[in-house]
This record gives structure tokens, sequence and C-alpha cells, in this order.
């Protein structure tokens, strides 16, 4: 069964941009989410945290389909969550879908 | 839609360096075959002699493996020698009688070993020193012989002496000319190396010349020397030069003349066919060492990949000799004539010779025996035409003689074990930086920083990584030159950027990428930065700032902490704050629980560790402005007591420092910029070390430029002494916006200075006195009405939606 729940609305996420979600779950775990929009107006969701160091991801730079991580520069692909060669590692992608305007995601991963 | 079909023939450095290239630019352009004749796939040709000495086995050095060229769909034929090219129907058959049609044709045939021609030269035991099968024959006859004579006393023969005597055969090496490595050294350093390799246990005969080589059995057992002496030899390696293996393309018409002649494109006179390596003559030249093979590789893919851009003008090379526990370096003409110049140093005690050979004020050749810590530098200045007149007197003891932190003072690779840390930001240390050049097949920098991450965080140890590189490559290693591209997304290097910005009046990141023809829909988190930069300095009001080009800190205005939490520095103007600022400062810390509350060496507050969501409301809260600590921009005005209340104090230096942090707040440069403003010449504030410094005497003040107290302590420089506080503001400003304007992004002052001479800068601000006032005019220009960045914030909050979390 998948989770969908709706989370913004597509003019709130900046392009070449991100907004953070943070879930609260009901055994009280948080986990908090990158929502980014490419130029072309693509929205990608991802783990927050880099394969690094756990450096916060939707703060870095966008470009293409990818995000350069704020705290030592990794290169981490929106689309699969792998980091760029040679640097090794891989953080966890969530669906998204775009409806009347609203951003969806699916939190089931 | 059909590909197009790419054949290359030869497997080898340049074929392949040049695949890569273009599967990077252009990887579903073509469908590849590759034709070898070589049974092995691509390896690290250079690294045959250290596999000859027994430091790496042939699996070592393999670049490409099989299965590199199956994942790129490359048909690779290895052991297949290709004989004939009809250019009329496009196909290359192959000895076998296979064959393959060519839309494209890449031709990089290397080049052979130039072998003597005196009888006995096709005896057994008589080879060159080209490939596997030399390595495996050289090997195979240190187990069963004993006397090995080496023809050629340059860098491949001393190579091969070397790893032929660590396998243990007694080695002569013949050569004909008065000094060994006489294309690379002078006669002094040649003498050096040849003591130092006798110390080793090689012998030498010198000027003298083979006459012939005698056997038994088919195979070689002694050799004449042309006047008549006899050595005995039981395996002869002729190593005394190449010649470019051109046959195959002479004999299908292509034009030749000393090697395949290829225009500045890397095309031959048949517009289809490509060649590159050491099998080309370009502009006359063949080159023998595998960095200018790289740069044709690099804009011969820019071509086959149809970008129609790039032209190799041909390479400056240098060489070093892999052997280990030997330092030598060459590079340029060395020589010298009638109108050069030398400056020398030589310890022969102490086993140091260095030489430059200036011409017009520009270093034109090198040659360093024994420390060599200098080469890269040297080199970088003489690919660059640097003037030399400003550092001629510290020239010869390098760079890096002083102030460089983070690796124990080191300064010269070769003295460094294997377990010394050469890289302190990501303690890398300098035997995983060999381990990785050599068997990750690394050429460059750029490769080295990648791998291993050292140089790659502030880079102080960069030069260190240069020298080991450089002495593991030998002549492989080119310094990148220092005018280079902004990044992988265009070729185009700083200055042409910021050029064409003026010349086409961008006001746009996209109509920038548009005009200059970006490679990339929107850039990388290298260019986009510059550009914003670039667009905002030459076009101030007019230009759009990007927001989303800025690194995080500059884009909310806070420093990103490891943790993903910021700190919040707020403006003291010249280090001077009063009981209610610190009280209130006090309040919010209790407020908004900061964990830590710290004096920077800044002279002001650091709260640290303060949540996204708090910045806003603690800037409200905060009401001061922004203390710019994120920014590539006006950092500190440091500032001492000065004379209203110092004893010593001549001039007032404190309010000098407030008036000039208010006056160029929320300036945004090329890098962060500090002041610092002292109040007599005991120098209280540390004006030696800042990108401007100001020194209060009795007549005035003294203005320096282009310290630096970071990575790389750098003395600030004198640059004019003035009489009034009007004048230095105008005199510094001045200084500051030609740096605005001039510098490449993420330059220092001293950096920029150092590129383009104090001598430069003096013209411009000191004899100039029209051009800096109006240069003063243009900072106070972009400065005007300039926004308070927190309050603009605290105001617009819901312009500001990027400071709220979304919680679900
Ligand atoms: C807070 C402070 C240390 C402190 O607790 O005192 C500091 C903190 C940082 N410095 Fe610094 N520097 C601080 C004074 C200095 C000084 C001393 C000074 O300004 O008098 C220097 C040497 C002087 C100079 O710059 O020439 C200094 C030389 C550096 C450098 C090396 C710059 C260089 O060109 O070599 C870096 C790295 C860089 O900028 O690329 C750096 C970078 C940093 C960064 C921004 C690292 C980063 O990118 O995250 C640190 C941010 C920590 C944080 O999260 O807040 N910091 N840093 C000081 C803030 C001063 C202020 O009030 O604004
Ligand atoms: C022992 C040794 C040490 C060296 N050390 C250094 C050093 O320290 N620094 C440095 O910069 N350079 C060094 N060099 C030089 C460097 O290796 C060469 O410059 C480089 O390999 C040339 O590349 P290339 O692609 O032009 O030729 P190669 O690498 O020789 O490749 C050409 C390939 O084409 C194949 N071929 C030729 N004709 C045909 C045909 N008709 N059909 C099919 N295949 C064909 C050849 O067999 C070969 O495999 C060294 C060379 C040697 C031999
Ligand atoms: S504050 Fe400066 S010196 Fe200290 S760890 Fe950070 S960058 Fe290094
Ligand atoms: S935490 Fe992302 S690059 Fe280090």
């Amino acid at each position: 069964m998948s989770n969908w729940v709706k989370i913004a609305a597509f003019a709130d996420i900046p392009p070449l941009g991100a907004r953070v979600v943070r879930t609260k779950n009901a055994d009280n775990s948080t986990l908090e989410i990158g929502l980014f929009r490419t130029e072309d107006d693509r929205i990608f969701a991802i783990n927050n945290r880099c394969p690094h160091k756990a450096g916060p991801l939707s703060q870095g730079i966008v470009y293409g389909d990818k995000v350069a991580c704020p705290l030592h520069g990794w290169k981490i692909s929106l689309v699969d969550g792998k980091a760029e060669e040679p640097d090794v590692g891989t953080t966890a992608c969530f669906e998204t879908r775009q409806e009347n305007g609203f951003v969806f995601l699916c939190l089931d991963k | 839609m059909q590909k197009l079909k790419l054949v290359v023939v030869g497997n080898g450095m340049a074929g392949m360096r040049t695949v890569e290239e273009l599967l990077k630019i252009a990887p579903d352009l073509y469908e590849i075959t590759v034709y070898g004749d070589e049974p092995h796939p691509n390896y690290n040709r250079i690294m045959l002699s250290p596999v000859l000495a027994g430091e790496q086995t042939i699996a070592d050095i393999i670049l490409n493996s099989r299965e590199w060229y199956a994942e790129n769909n490359i048909t690779l034929h290895t052991g297949k020698r290709i004989n004939q090219i009809d250019r009329i129907r496009r196909v290359v058959t192959a000895e076998d009688g296979s064959s393959s049609e060519y839309d494209r044709l890449l031709l990089a045939t290397g080049s052979m070993p130039y072998i003597l021609p005196v009888p006995g030269k096709d005896l057994q035991g008589v080879i060159g020193f080209r490939d596997v099968k030399d390595v495996d024959t050289m090997l195979a006859s240190a187990k069963t012989h004993k006397h090995a004579v080496v023809i050629g006393g340059g860098l491949l023969g001393l190579e091969a002496a070397n790893g032929l005597m660590i396998q243990g055969m007694d080695v002569t090496v013949i050569h004909r000319n008065e000094w060994l490595l006489e294309k690379q050294l002078d006669k002094t350093a040649g003498n050096m190396l040849q003591k130092s390799l006798e110390a080793k246990g090689l012998k030498f005969l010198l000027k003298q010349e083979t006459g012939q080589l005698i056997g038994e059995q088919g195979r070689v057992t002694a050799l004449h020397l042309k006047d008549g002496r006899e050595l005995a030899a039981d395996l002869v390696v002729m190593a005394i030069g190449i010649r470019p293996n051109f046959a195959l393309a002479q004999a299908a018409g292509i034009h030749c003349h000393h090697g395949i002649v290829v225009s500045d494109t890397m095309q031959t006179y048949d517009p289809r066919v490509y060649a590159v390596g050491e099998c080309v003559a370009h502009r006359g030249i063949s080159y023998g060492l595998v960095a200018p093979l790289f740069e044709m590789a690099k804009v011969c893919a820019t071509h086959l990949a149809n970008f129609g851009i790039g032209l190799y003008k041909g390479s400056v090379t240098s060489t070093k000799l892999k052997v280990t526990g030997i330092d030598l370096f060459s590079a340029g003409d060395f020589r010298g004539g009638v109108d050069t110049e030398e400056i020398i140093l030589h310890d022969a005690v102490g086993g140091v010779y260095k030489k430059l050979v200036i011409k017009d004020d520009k270093i034109i050749g090198s040659v360093l025996y024994g420390d060599t810590t200098e080469g890269s530098w040297y080199f970088q200045m003489l690919r660059d035409g640097k003037p030399i007149h400003e550092i001629r007197d510290h020239l010869l003891f390098g760079q890096d003689s002083l102030g460089n932190t983070g690796h124990a003072g080191q300064n010269s690779a070769a003295a460094m074990t294997d377990a010394m840390e050469v890289c302190g930001c990501n303690g890398v240390c300098k035997g995983t930086i060999v381990k990785a050049i050599k068997e990750k097949g690394l050429f460059t920098l750029d490769d080295v920083k990648k791998q291993t991450k050292a140089a790659s965080s502030c880079g102080s140890c960069t030069g260190l990584v240069e020298q080991i590189l450089a002495s593991t490559l030998g002549g492989g290693y080119a310094p990148p030159s220092t005018s280079k591209a902004v990044c992988g997304c265009t070729d185009k290097n700083h200055e042409e950027v910021r050029a064409e910005i003026r010349a086409q009046k961008c006001l746009n990141i996209p109509d920038a990428m548009a005009g200059m023809e970006w490679r990339t829909p929107n850039g990388c988190a290298t260019c986009r930065p510059a550009l914003n930069y670039y667009l905002l300095s030459t076009w101030p009001h007019e230009s759009v700032d990007d927001p989303q080009s800025r690194f995080i800190n500059e884009r909310v205005h806070a420093n990103i902490q490891k943790d993903g939490t910021y700190s919040v520095i707020p403006r003291m103007y010249g280090g001077v704050t009063s009981p209610a600022q610190l009280r209130k400062i006090a309040d919010v810390a209790d407020k908004y629980a900061v964990p830590m509350v710290k004096l920077t060496g800044g002279q002001r507050i650091d709260l640290l560790g303060v949540k996204k969501e708090d910045l806003v409301d603690m800037w409200a809260d905060l009401d001061m402005p922004s203390g710019y600590a994120y920014s590539k921009g006006i950092r500190t005005v440091k500032t001492c007591v000065g004379s209203e209340f110092c004893r010593f104090g001549t001039q007032n230096s404190t309010q000098l420092g407030i008036d000039i942090e208010k006056a160029f707040d929320h300036m945004w440069a090329p890098h962060k910029v500090k002041f610092a403003v002292s109040g007599c010449p005991r120098n209280c504030a540390e004006s030696g070390i800042k990108d401007v410094g100001i020194i209060g005497v009795d007549s005035g003040w003294e203005i320096y430029v282009g310290g630096n107290g970071g990575i790389k302590t750098e003395a600030a420089q004198f640059l004019c002494k003035v009489k009034s506080a009007d004048e230095v503001m105008e005199y510094s400003g001045a200084f500051i916006q030609i740096y605005r304007e001039e510098a490449r992004y993420l330059d220092r002052t001293v950096h920029w200075i150092a590129r383009v001479g104090l001598d430069y800068v003096k013209q411009r601000v000191l004899e100039d006195e029209q051009g800096r006032k109006a240069a003063y005019e243009r900072l106070l220009y972009a400065l005007q009405g300039a926004v308070e960045p927190w309050s603009e914030r605290v105001k617009n909050r819901e312009k500001y939606k990027e400071f709220e979390t979304i919680t679900v």
C-alpha cells in the first residue's frame, strides 16, 4: 500500500532550490527529506543526509539533476541518490508526483 | 538514429585517452571499434619502468580493463594489426583479413624504438624498451644471464639500466655524448647524475659508439665498440630514440613528414582521419611524452564530438627521471644562449644544483638536481610566461620557504616517508597518494584530488602533491596552467568569461550561459557562483543576483556548521561594542539556548549552533547588522586602541576602522576581504597579514596590501603612504575595486597580486590618479543603496519560505 501525502504547493519550492520536509513517525522517530526542484520543474525527494558525513543536502547548490553537498561538495544524483564518482555512497530516494499545482510524496520506502 | 562508426587504430595511451574524453562529452555519438596489435588492453606504458624495477606488476598498470571496453560498448580487437586503410571505401583491414568500416578514423599508432643499423642487430637478446614483451624478455634474461648493455644514456636507457641492475644484472650503459641526458641536463647536472648512478652500481662508457654485435647460436654474446674494445653482453637494450609509426598512414596516401602531419584540430590531410599521440607531427614536432598526448586527446575529442572548439597549439614539456632516490627535473630551454641570463645555485657536496635560464624577464628553462621541490612552480611560470623581476631575489629558494601550514613544515616530498601525512585536512599519507597514482593510472592534480581527497580541502598541500605526481610519473606530469577553464561546463577561462560578460552585457546567468555556449543546461556548483559574482561586479544595480547560485552561507546569510545548524555573527564595527549590545546578545543567546558563544579571531562574537528555523527570529531580536562572516566579501576591519587611549598611538585607528567597515559594508568580492588598522608601527591589529593593512605613523598612514594570515601566511606588501584618512579610503577603496573587477573568483588579494604583479597594482592605484578616483567612485556606486540582509529577511518573512521546515 502506498502512503501518498500532500506536501506543498509546487510554487513554494524554489526552482534550482529545495525545501526541507520533516516527518514525525508513529514511533516518534523523525525523518528529514529534501524536496528539490530542478530548472525544468521536475521534483525529487531524497533523504536530507549526505552519504558522506550526513550534510544537509537540501542546503546545497542544485544543477542539472544533481545537488552539491554544502559541507564538502560531494555531488549527489537526485534521480537515484548516488554520489558521483569517485565518491561512493547512496542516500534514500522517495517517489513524488505533481497534481493541480501540488506536490505529493510517497513515504513508504 | 544510426550511430556513426569510429575506428581507432592503436590501443595505446593516446588513442584510449581520446576515446575517454570523447565518451565524457558525447557518449552516444559513435559505435566505437578499437584495434591494437598488442595482446593486452590499454596499459600505462610509462609504468613499464617500475614493472621492470620490480615495484609493480602488469596487472597494476592496466588503465582500461576489458570490462571497461565492454561497459562502454566498445568492440576491442587485441593482437590484431591493421595493415591497410582504404580511404575511398572507408575500410580498415587487419593482417588476418578481418575489416571494419568507418565514418571517422583515429590513428594512434605510437612509435617504435630506433634500432641501430649495426651488424648483429637481429640477434636474439637484442631489443628495444617499448612494450610488455620487451619487459618480459628483460626479466627472463635477468634470470638466466649476467651481462647487460644498454645503448643510450637518455631517460629510457637509464630507467632500463636501473631496472636491470635491480634485477641482478651487471649493467653497462654506452652513451655517445659527453654526459648523460644531454637533452635534459647541462654538463654539471649530467655529471652529478652519473656519480649518483655509479654509486648505485651502474657503469658508464661515455663518448663511445657501438660497432657491431657478436653472437653465438643466434644469441648475442658480446658488443664491439667502434674503437675496437669488446664488452660481454647477453642482453642488449637499444634506447637511442623512437621513430613515429606512420608507415600505415603513408601507405594510405595520407601526408606524412617524419610523422603523420596534423593540423591544430588533430586532423590529417584527409578530414575524416584524425591522429593523436607519438605517431603525429604537429607543427613539425613529434612528442615522446604523455602530457602533450593528453592535451591532443582533449582537443581531438571535442572535434570528434562535433563541438568544433579547441585548438592544440603545441606543448612545452618537462622531464623527470623515474629512478627511485634520484631527483632531477628539467624543462624548456635550459642551455640558454647569448641573450639569456642564468641564475645558478650549486652545492656540490650537498648534491644540489639548480639553474634557471631567464630571457626578457621570463623563465625559459630550468634544470634541477637533488632538490626538485620547486620544479612545478618554475614550470608553471615558464608556461604562463610570468614576469619574475619582483621575486627574482628569492626565486631559487622557492615559494614555500615560509608560512605554509598543515603538513608539519614539510616542503620536499622526496624527503617524506610513505607514512607521513601530506594532507592535514583529510589525513592522506604520501604512500596512499603514490599507490593511487600508480594503480589507478592518475595523471593530473585533479585526478589525485578526486581519488584520494588530498589537496581537495584547504589546498595548502597542493605543492607537495604536485611533487609526488611529478616524481611518480616522470615527464608524464604537466602542472595545470594557471589560466585554465572555469570548470568542465566551458572551455573559457575566468578572464575570457569576464570579458564576454562585459562585451555582451550579460545581466543574468541564463543569458551569460547562452551567450558563451555553456555545455550544461544550468552549470554546476563551481561555475554558477563565479558567474553570479562576475555579473554583480561587472553590472552593479543592473544584473540579477541569483541566490540559487550562491553557496548556502551567502544564500541564508549565516555560516553552516558540521551538523547542519548555523552560526550568527553580528557586526561590531571596528571591534567596538557597548554594554547594551552585550546585554542584548546575552539575552538572545539565552532565549534561543545557543550552545556556544565565542569570541572570534575577528574581534566580535559568534553565536554557534543555531537552527535554521530560528535564524530570522533571532535576527529580529538582535536587531544588529549582519557581520558577513560567511561571505566572499567584506569581513572584518580589525582595529587597535589607537591614539584615543594608547600611550603610543599616533592616529585614531579605531575610528578609521569603524569608518572603513561602514563605508564598505555589504561589499561582495571574489573572496573574503579583511582590513586592519593599527595606530602605530607596533601594529597590534596585525595589519601585516590582511588584504588591506593600514598602519598609522606620525605623519599619516601607510597602506599595505595582499597580506594573508590563513592557509599560507603572506606578509602584506607596502603600497604607499598617505596623509589623511580620506586618502586612505580613496586608495584602499580603489585597490579593492580593481581587485573586485579583475581577480578570478576565489582569488584572495594575495593570489591576484601574485599573478598581475605589484607594479601593475601601483600603476593603477598610484600613478593613474584619474583611474584611482574613478575606481573608487565605481565602488561607492556599487555599494549605493545596499540592503542589510538580516533586516530585509525580518521585514519580508513571506519571501523567505526557505527558512521554514514543512512538517507532516
Ligand atoms: C569564526 C572564526 C574562528 C573563530 O572562532 O575565531 C572563523 C571560522 C571559520 N573560518 Fe576562518 N574564522 C575566523 C577568523 C579567521 C582568521 C583570523 C582573522 O580574520 O583575523 C583567519 C586568517 C586571516 C585571513 O583570512 O587571512 C581565517 C582564515 C580562514 C581561511 C583561510 C583563508 C585563506 O585565504 O587562506 C578559511 C578557508 C576559506 O576561506 O576558504 C577560513 C574559513 C572559515 C570557516 C568559514 C570554514 C567554513 O568554510 O565553514 C569557519 C566557519 C566556522 C563557523 O562555522 O562559523 N578561515 N579565519 C573567525 C571569524 C572571524 C570573524 O569574526 O569573522
Ligand atoms: C619504458 C617507457 C617509459 C616511459 N616513461 C615515460 C615517462 O616517464 N613520462 C612520459 O611522459 N612518457 C614516458 N614514456 C612515453 C609514453 O609511454 C608514450 O609517450 C606514450 O605511451 C605514447 O602513447 P601513444 O598512444 O602515442 O603510443 P602507444 O602507447 O605506444 O600506443 C600505440 C599502440 O598502437 C599499437 N599499434 C601500432 N600500429 C598498429 C597497427 N597498425 N594496428 C594495430 N595497433 C597498432 C601499438 O602496438 C601500441 O600498442 C615512456 C615510454 C616507455 C616505453
Ligand atoms: S574555524 Fe577555521 S581553523 Fe578552526 S576548524 Fe574551522 S576552518 Fe579550521
Ligand atoms: S557531508 Fe556531504 S560532502 Fe561531506
